[in-house]
C-alpha cells in the first residue's frame, strides 16, 4: 500500500538472506527466515517455500496461525539432499550440477522418505518433489487412513462443500478404499459447549482446535482422550467449552467435526453469497465475511486480516447478526401530521420537507445526536449539515468489559470516525445533558436522531413537545420515533456500503450483502440528499464520490480513496486530530 | 564354550545379596563416584585443561558403548549433541518406561541393584553437568519404584545425592517419575512430554531433538536404564578396557531377555557378538533348547516390534577380516552373532535384546494377531498412519484367525503396514508394522492357506445354506 502514513512509521528492513532451492524442478529462492505462528522468525519450512513457488502442498493439522503439530502427516514430501563429500563440500555429476540424492528410509534403502513439509526446515540445495509419485503415494495412503473411519456422512454433514477431507480426496485420493472391517464409532454429537457440536466420528484429530484454544484464546479447555484409533476429542470434564472465541474452532476444523450450533443445519454452503464486511459489535473491526442467501444472513465468519483480526472473531461479534432480520424493522418513511397521527410518505416528500425547516431554523436552535455505529460518510455528512446549523453534536458511548484478544471496551465501531469526521469535537456523550437543557430551556428547537434511542440517554421524551422539529432515523423500534415529526427508516451495515474508521484508525469498506426492508434506505443516501435540500452541494450521489470528497476535506483521511482501501482498509492519517 | 559375562548382574543374584545400600557399600558400591568426583583436571601437552566431566565423556566415547533402550545408537555421540552453550540447565532422564513385550533386564536392575543404576545416573549427571534428574519408570513397577525411591532416600542420607556430593561441591537431585502404564512413554519425547505432565504424544523432530529442546525445551539427555550402569564400569575400568569387552563396534555386556518356546527362559548377561543367536536359543548356558523336541520355527531377535527371522533362513553379511579386507559370508540364523551391526544386517534388529522363540506349533497368524492388538492398544493416536494403521492390521488379523479370512488378506496386511513406516512421527510406526511386514512376507503361505481355508468353508456354508458367521468385531473400546 502506498499510502502510508505520516504516522506509520516503518522499520529499517534488514537485507533478506535467501536460500536457493528446487520445487517441483524449478529453482527458487526464498527467505531463509519466515515468521512463524508468534511471528518470530524461524527458518522457512519446505511448505512454505513450495507456497512461495506456487505449488500447493495438502495440509490439515498444519495452520499458519498455530503451532506446528506434524500429526496429520497429509504434507508428506518427498525430497532430495545435496551430496556431501568427506570434505564437506557438494558432489558434482559429470555435467557440474551438484548431486543430489533422494532421500530413502535408513533400513529399506529401495523405499522413498518423505518429509513433513510443515515442519522441516530447508536447506540451501534441496529439491522438493511435491507431485512425484511417491509423493502422491503417500498422500493416497494417509488419506485412505484418514477415510477408513470416517462415516462417509457427507449429504448430512454441514461441512460438505468447504470440507478439506472432500477436497483432498478429490484431488488427491483414491476412488476405492481396501478397508473391509468395521469401523470404530465414537460419540456422535457431542455437546462441546453452549456454541459447538462435535462429531468425534468426523474428527481427524488434527488438534487445531485444541491448539487454537490453549495458544490464542489462553484456554486449556480441550484435549484428546483415549488412546490410538479410539482417540477422542473432549473437554475438560465438568468444564464446558465456553470461551468467546470458541466458534473459530469451527472455522479451523479442516472437517465436519466441529460444528456451530447456530449455523449448522441452516444453509448448504455453496448457496451462500459471500460478502466482504466488517463486524460492528466493537471497535476492533474485524474483517469478516457475511454469509447470505435470498436476502437473509445466516452467518459472519472472519476474514483474514493481519493487521486487525488475523483470521480470528469473537463468539459475541459472530452471532450479533440476528437483530438484522427482525420482523419489527423500521420500514416506512412516516410523518406525523397536524392532528398528531403517524401517516406513510415518501422520501421525496420528506427529505424536501424537513429540508425546507432545516434551510429556515435559525443558528444555534439545532442539535444533532447520531450513532457512532454510522458510517465515516454518513457522520460526515451530519457533520457538514450541524457545521451549517450550527448544531450542537453528539453521541452516545457504548462500552462492556474488553477481553485480551480482540473485543475492546468501546463497542461502537466507529467512535474513531465520529471524531476524525470532526462530527465528535468533544467526547461522546458529553454534550447530552446539554442539548437536554437546551431543549428544556428552549433554545433548541430541533433535534435530529440517527440510530440511537436518546431517551435512553438523558433526552426525556416528555421533552420532545418542547422541540418544532424532530427527526429520527433508525433501523430498530425507537422509543423516540413516537414523538418524531418525521421517521427515517435506516439500513444496517449489511444493507449498504461505507467505511468504519476502527479503535485503530484503520479505515476500513464493507460491502453490501442483502436489501434493507421495504422503504429503508441506507442512511448516507438520504443524508446526501438531505444535505443537498438544505445547503444546496450535490455530486455526492454515489459512495465512492462520497468517500473521495470527505478524503478531501478531512484532514485524516487525506489521500485515501475509495478504491485505494482495498480488502484490508488503510490506517488513517493521524489518531491526533481529537 | 559360550558363557555369560556377568559386569552388571555381577551381584544381582548372588545369594544374599540385596538391593540395600550396605549391601552395596559392602560390595565396594559408590567407590567409582567417589573417585570420579575427585578425579583432578588432566593437563595436555599444549596446557589445555581437560575437566574431570570431559574426561568421563571421553571415557565414555572411547568405550563405544552404544544405548540398551532399543535404538543402540552410540552413547557417546549422544551425550556430545547436548546443546552446552545455550544457558539453559541440562537434564538427564532414565528411562525406566521398560514395555517391549519380551525384555525384562531393566527390571533385575532396578529391583535388585538400584544403587548400580543411581551411580551410574549420578555419573552421567557429573558428566554433563546436570544438577536434576529424573527415573522415569513404568507405572507398572509398582514395587521397582519403591525400591529406587528407598534408595535414592539412603544415597541421599550418605551424601551420595543432594548438595554438595561427598564434599565435591557438585549438587545433584534425582526424582522417580512413574508413568500411568503407556508404552509410548518409552518413546523418549513422548517421555519428555508424559514427565512435563502432558499427554505423552512424541514430539516431532526436527526441531524437537532432546539434547537441544528436550525437557522444558532445555538440552536433555534421556538414557536407558542398562546404558546407565554400563557408564559405572566404564568410569570404573576405563573405556578403553570396556572396549576390549564385546566386539569392534559392538562392545560391552548386553543383558538379553529370552522368552517362548524354550527350556530356560530368563535374562543373560553376554558379551555382545561373543555369542550366537543360535547358542542363546540352544546352549544349555542359556534358552537350552526347545522343549520336547520341537522344531524351531521363528525367533524375534529384538523385543516385539524387531522383524522375525524364519529358521532356516540364511543371510549375506559383511564382515571385515583381520587384513582389513571386506568380504560377505553367509550365515544361517542360528549362526549370527547376537550383536546391534548383524542383527541389522540381517534385516532386523537386537533392539531391547529380548529374544522370542517359537516352536513348530506356533500359530503365526496367532502370533501376529497377539502382536498387532498390542500395538494398536498401545498407540498413542497422534499421527495418522499409526493411529488407523495399527487398529486396521489388528482387525484384518483378528477376522483372519476368527473364520472370515480371504486369500487377499496377505497382501492386504503388507499393504497398510507399507504406509505406515517410515511416516510417522516417531519410531512407533516401524514397530508396529515391522512384525506384520515380515511375518506376512516371510510366512506368506500360512496367511494366504487360512484365508484359502475361510474362504473355501465360507463357501461350503453358504450353500448349505449356514446361518450367519461368528461375531467379528475386536473388542471396540479401550481399557479405561
Amino acid at each position: 500500500m502506498t499510502t502510508a502514513s505520516a504516522t506509520e512509521s516503518k522499520p529499517a528492513s534488514p537485507a533478506i538472506e535467501k536460500v536457493t532451492l528446487k520445487v517441483d524442478g524449478r529453482e527458487v529462492g526464498v527467505p531463509k527466515l519466515t515468521p512463524d505462528w508468534q511471528g518470530k522468525l524461524v527458518p522457512t519450512t519446505m511448505l512454505q517455500a513450495c507456497q512461495i513457488a506456487g505449488v500447493e502442498v495438502p495440509h490439515y493439522c498444519y495452520h499458519p496461525k498455530l503451532p506446528v503439530a506434524g500429526n496429520c502427516r497429509m504434507c508428506l514430501v518427498e525430497f532430495g539432499l545435496p551430496a556431501m563429500g568427506p570434505d564437506r563440500k557438494p558432489i558434482l555429476n559429470e555435467d557440474g550440477t551438484p548431486k543430489i540424492i533422494r532421500q530413502t528410509l535408513p533400513y529399506e534403502p529401495g523405499t522413498p522418505r518423505g518429509a513433513i513439509a510443515c515442519a522441516t526446515p530447508i536447506s540451501p540445495g534441496m529439491e522438493i518433489y511435491p507431485n512425484s509419485p511417491a509423493t502422491k503415494q503417500m498422500r493416497e495412503a494417509v488419506l485412505e487412513s484418514l477415510l477408513i473411519n470416517h462415516p462417509l456422512d457427507c449429504p448430512i454433514c454441514d461441512q460438505a462443500g468447504e470440507c478439506k477431507l472432500q477436497e483432498y480426496s478429490v484431488e488427491y485420493g483414491q476412488s476405492q478404499s481396501r478397508f473391509v472391517e468395521e469401523k470404530v464409532h465414537k460419540p456422535k454429537c457431542v455437546d462441546l459447549g453452549p456454541r459447538i457440536v462435535l462429531d468425534d466420528e468426523r474428527c481427524i484429530l488434527c488438534t487445531r482446535c485444541i491448539r487454537f484454544s490453549k495458544e490464542i484464546v489462553g484456554d486449556d479447555a480441550l484435549g484428546i482422550a483415549s488412546r490410538g484409533s479410539h482417540n477422542v476429542l473432549t473437554h475438560y470434564p465438568g468444564k464446558p467449552f465456553d470461551n468467546n472465541y470458541t466458534l473459530n474452532t469451527v472455522d479451523i476444523c479442516p472437517v465436519g467435526a466441529l460444528t456451530s450450533k447456530d449455523f449448522r443445519f441452516q444453509m448448504r454452503v455453496w448457496f451462500l453469497k459471500e460478502t466482504k464486511s466488517v463486524c460492528t459489535s466493537c471497535s476492533a473491526g474485524c474483517n469478516i465475511v457475511i454469509g447470505s442467501r435470498e436476502g437473509r444472513i445466516y452467518r459472519y465468519t472472519p476474514r483474514d486480516n493481519d493487521a486487525v483480526n488475523a483470521c480470528w472473531m469473537c463468539d459475541y461479534g459472530r452471532l450479533n447478526y440476528k437483530w438484522i432480520g427482525r420482523e419489527d424493522r423500521l420500514k416506512h418513511v412516516l410523518r406525523r401530521t397536524a392532528g398528531g397521527k403517524s401517516e406513510r410518505t415518501t422520501w421525496t416528500t420528506a427529505l424536501k420537507e424537513i429540508g425546507a425547516k432545516l434551510k429556515n431554523t435559525a443558528a444555534n436552535a439545532t442539535a444533532i445526536v447520531a450513532s457512532a455505529r454510522q458510517t465515516n460518510e454518513e457522520l460526515y455528512l451530519l457533520a457538514r449539515l450541524g457545521k451549517r446549523l450550527n448544531a450542537l453534536t453528539d453521541s452516545v458511548p457504548r462500552r462492556g468489559e474488553p477481553d485480551k484478544l480482540l473485543l475492546q471496551a468501546d463497542r461502537n465501531p466507529n467512535s474513531t470516525g465520529a471524531r476524525l469526521t470532526g462530527f465528535l469535537q468533544a467526547a461522546a456523550g458529553s454534550n447530552l445533558r446539554k442539548i437536554a437543557e437546551g431543549i428544556q430551556e428552549g433554545r433548541i428547537k430541533t433535534l435530529i436522531v440517527v440510530g440511537e434511542d436518546v431517551t435512553k440517554h438523558g433526552i426525556d421524551a416528555s421533552l420532545f413537545s418542547r422541540l418544532d422539529l424532530l427527526v429520527v432515523s433508525d433501523i430498530l423500534p425507537n422509543a423516540a420515533a413516537a414523538f418524531a415529526h418525521y421517521v427515517l427508516p435506516g439500513c444496517a451495515h449489511t444493507e449498504k456500503r461505507g467505511t468504519f474508521t476502527n479503535g485503530q484508525g484503520r479505515v476500513q469498506k464493507f460491502m453490501k450483502a442483502v436489501e434493507g426492508p421495504e422503504d429503508a434506505r441506507p442512511e448516507w443516501e438520504f443524508l446526501c440528499d438531505l444535505v443537498f435540500e438544505t445547503t444546496g452541494l450535490d455530486g455526492l450521489a454515489s459512495i465512492e464520490g462520497l468517500f473521495n470528497q470527505m478524503a478531501k476535506e478531512t484532514p485524516a483521511f487525506s489521500g485515501l480513496t475509495w478504491a485505494g482501501l482495498g480488502d484490508a482498509g488503510v490506517p488513517a492519517n493521524s489518531l491526533n486530530t481529537a | 564354550m559360550p558363557s555369560e559375562y556377568r559386569l552388571i548382574l555381577k551381584h544381582a543374584d548372588q545369594p544374599g545379596y540385596t538391593n540395600d545400600l550396605d549391601c552395596y557399600l559392602r560390595h565396594g558400591g559408590y567407590e567409582v563416584l567417589r573417585k570420579a568426583l575427585s578425579l583432578p583436571p588432566r593437563i595436555l601437552s599444549d596446557g589445555r585443561k581437560v575437566s574431570a566431566q570431559e574426561q568421563i565423556r571421553d571415557e565414555v566415547m572411547l568405550s563405544g558403548l552404544r544405548g540398551r533402550g532399543g535404538a543402540g545408537f552410540s552413547c557417546g555421540l549422544k551425550w556430545s549433541f547436548v546443546d552446552r552453550k545455550s544457558g539453559k540447565p541440562v537434564y538427564l532422564i532414565c528411562n525406566a518406561d521398560e514395555s517391549e513385550p519380551g525384555t525384562f533386564k531393566d527390571k533385575q536392575i532396578i529391583y535388585k541393584d538400584p544403587h548400580q543404576l543411581l551411580e551410574g545416573t549420578i555419573l552421567s549427571c557429573f558428566a554433563n553437568d546436570v544438577h536434576l534428574a529424573y527415573i522415569y519408570i513404568r507405572g507398572e513397577f509398582v514395587q521397582g519404584a519403591k525400591i529406587l525411591n528407598r534408595a535414592l532416600a539412603e544415597a541421599r542420607a550418605k551424601e551420595f545425592l543432594g548438595k554438595n556430593i561427598l564434599g565435591s561441591g557438585y549438587d545433584l537431585e534425582i526424582f522417580v517419575h512413574r508413568g500411568a502404564g503407556a508404552y509410548i512413554c518409552g518413546e523418549e519425547t513422548g517421555l519428555i512430554e508424559s514427565l512435563e505432565g502432558k499427554r505423552a504424544y512424541p514430539r516431532i523432530k526436527p526441531p524437537y531433538f532432546p539434547a537441544v529442546l528436550g525437557l522444558y525445551l532445555c538440552p536433555t539427555i534421556v538414557n536407558n536404564v542398562e546404558t546407565l550402569c554400563a557408564v559405572k564400569h566404564i568410569v570404573a575400568m576405563s573405556g578403553a578396557e570396556y572396549a576390549k569387552l564385546g566386539t569392534p563396534n559392538n562392545t560391552g555386556t548386553r543383558i538379553v531377555s529370552i522368552s517362548g518356546h524354550i527350556k530356560k527362559p530368563g535374562y543373560y548377561e553376554v558379551e555382545v557378538g561373543k555369542v550366537t543367536l543360535g547358542e542363546l536359543i540352544l546352549d544349555p548356558a542359556f534358552g537350552g533348547g526347545l522343549r520336547e523336541d520341537r522344531q524351531l520355527k521363528a525367533v524375534i531377535p529384538g523385543g516385539s516390534s524387531a522383524k522375525v527371522f524364519k529358521a532356516g533362513e540364511k543371510f549375506k553379511l559383511k564382515r571385515r577380516g583381520p587384513d582389513g579386507q571386506m568380504s560377505t559370508v553367509e550365515v544361517g540364523v542360528l549362526d549370527l552373532p547376537y550383536d546391534f551391526d548383524s542383527v541389522q544386517q540381517a534385516g532386523s534388529m537386537s533392539g531391547s535384546g529380548a529374544i522370542i522363540v517359537m516352536d513348530d506349533t506356533a500359530d503365526l497368524t496367532e502370533a501376529l494377531e497377539n502382536i498387532a492388538e498390542f500395538y494398536a492398544h498401545e498407540s498413542c493416536g497422534q499421527c495418522t498412519p499409526c493411529r488407523e494403521g495399527s487398529l486396521w492390521m489388528a482387525k484384518a488379523l483378528h477376522r483372519l484367525n476368527h473364520g472370515q479370512g480371504r486369500k487377499q488378506d496377505a497382501d492386504y496386511l503388507l499393504h497398510i503396514a507399507k504406509h505406515i513406516q517410515g511416516r510417522t512421527i516417531c519410531a512407533f510406526g516401524e514397530a508396529c508394522a515391522w512384525p506384520v511386514l515380515s511375518f506376512v512376507s516371510k510366512f506368506k503361505d500360512e496367511f494366504q492357506a487360512k484365508g484359502a481355508a475361510d474362504e473355501a468353508r465360507r463357501s461350503r456354508t453358504l450353500t448349505a445354506g449356514a446361518g450367519p458367521g461368528p461375531d467379528l468385531r475386536i473388542a471396540a473400546s479401550p481399557e479405561v
